[in-house]
């Protein structure tokens, strides 16, 4: 598309983000972390079935502080993706798409998923 | 593919500062995005100082004493001053809306004020909509039937029928939901937009339109569509409290009832 050399007018950089857009991009940036989790997922399973030298490797990766973090931020996109998902199922079948309502599902799903994964690491 | 950065020539530098006259007690700063064709520079933002005792309430009061006041050359589109005609839809404090029915006490801090986002911008606050009104006539914006009219009398709704489009129908096409929407930034040669794709909704399910099949047959396409994720900008800009959100939604809802 020719724009006669015009200059581009800002987007990302001064729109101010409704509570929905977080949401949005959210969803995607936890499916990401959610696929780069699975290769941890299948690396433990690998583990599992290998001798006991193999599972000690993983498990010491996974106990360090950082492997910690990587498995606090792999439960917490699972929790996301899986409430907002469902948030998107509703809006597939029709409801839900009133400002208000909108806007209460996402910081909703938000909320959800804090409690979600600090359940999850309290009972484990 | 997204390209988050502006281009070289779209940078946004440091403008020129307009003080308020001498005795202006309520003043309120308007920080304008400027680009001037003639010169080729690369756009600024130009900061004025209005004195709001002596103004309308609305941004579009404040623009227009700018310009009759301060400075001649800031250019912008208005016309009906009310919200009907669309003509001063713009970026103000973060979103995109009508200039005119935004009270200008509804900001706090200074009024940023861009032209519709991720667009060519001709002139100021003037950006080019070829594209966007390309769309809008590439849904076929008119009623399509092969069954001739009444000879004596227009083709008859009933009220209920009637009310499906009352509200898809009052779209103004000020373009501030397309401009608003991340999938349009991205996209906008591909993606129809949420404008374009209410209009489509409107004769979709307008009871005297008979090309039904033909218009989902249009739109059924990864980009045209399916480029839109449920972000709700849309909805959350329309300044006439519209939902092309809804209406996208309604239409996927469509293409899937058919295939059974």
């Amino acid at each position: 598309m020719s724009n006669h050399g015009r200059p581009l007018s800002p987007h990302l950089s001064v729109y101010r983000w409704p509570v929905t857009m977080a949401a949005s991009i959210s969803h995607r940036a936890s499916g990401l972390v959610l696929a780069a989790g699975l290769v941890v997922f299948a690396w433990w399973l690998v583990a599992l079935a290998g001798d006991a030298a193999d599972y000690r490797a993983f498990a010491n990766l996974a106990q360090s502080i950082p492997g910690r973090l990587a498995l606090l931020a792999f439960s917490a996109a699972f929790f996301y993706h899986l409430a907002n998902g469902i948030r998107h199922l509703v809006w597939d079948l029709g409801y839900g798409f009133e400002l208000p309502t909108a806007n209460a599902s996402a910081w909703f799903v938000f909320v959800l998923t804090v409690v979600l994964t600090a359940g999850f690491w309290v009972a484990l | 593919m997204a390209e988050f950065r502006l281009p070289a020539n779209s940078r946004i530098r440091k403008g020129r500062h307009f003080p308020a006259a001498d005795g202006a007690k309520n003043v309120q700063r308007y920080v304008v995005y400027r680009y001037d064709p003639d010169s080729g520079d690369n756009p600024r933002m130009d900061t004025y100082e209005v004195d709001m005792d002596d103004c309308g309430p609305m941004v579009l009061d404040a623009l227009i004493k700018i310009k009759n006041e301060i400075d001649s050359t800031l250019t912008f589109r208005r016309s009906c001053r009310e919200g009907i005609c669309g003509s001063c839809a713009m970026n103000i404090d973060g979103r995109n809306t009508l200039a005119c029915t935004k009270p200008a006490d509804s900001v706090r801090g200074d009024v940023k004020i861009y032209p519709l986002p991720h667009m060519p911008v001709v002139k100021d606050l003037v950006p080019d909509l070829t594209n966007f009104y390309a769309q809008y006539a590439s849904i076929k914006p008119w009623l399509q039937a092969r069954t001739p009219a009444p000879p004596d009398s227009e083709r008859l709704q009933s009220k209920e029928d009637q009310e499906k489009i009352d509200e898809p129908a009052a779209c103004i096409l000020c373009a501030c939901c397309s401009t608003s929407c991340p999938s349009y930034w991205w996209n906008s040669d591909r993606y129809l937009g949420p404008a374009a794709l209410l209009a489509a909704y409107r004769w979709l399910v307008d009871s005297r339109d008979e090309a039904t099949g033909e218009r989902l047959d249009e739109l059924e396409d990864p980009f045209r569509l399916y480029r839109c994720h449920t972000i709700m900008n849309c909805s959350q800009a329309c300044p006439k409290d519209l939902n092309p959100a809804r209406a996208i939604a309604a239409t996927k809802k469509m293409l899937v009832e058919r295939r059974h």
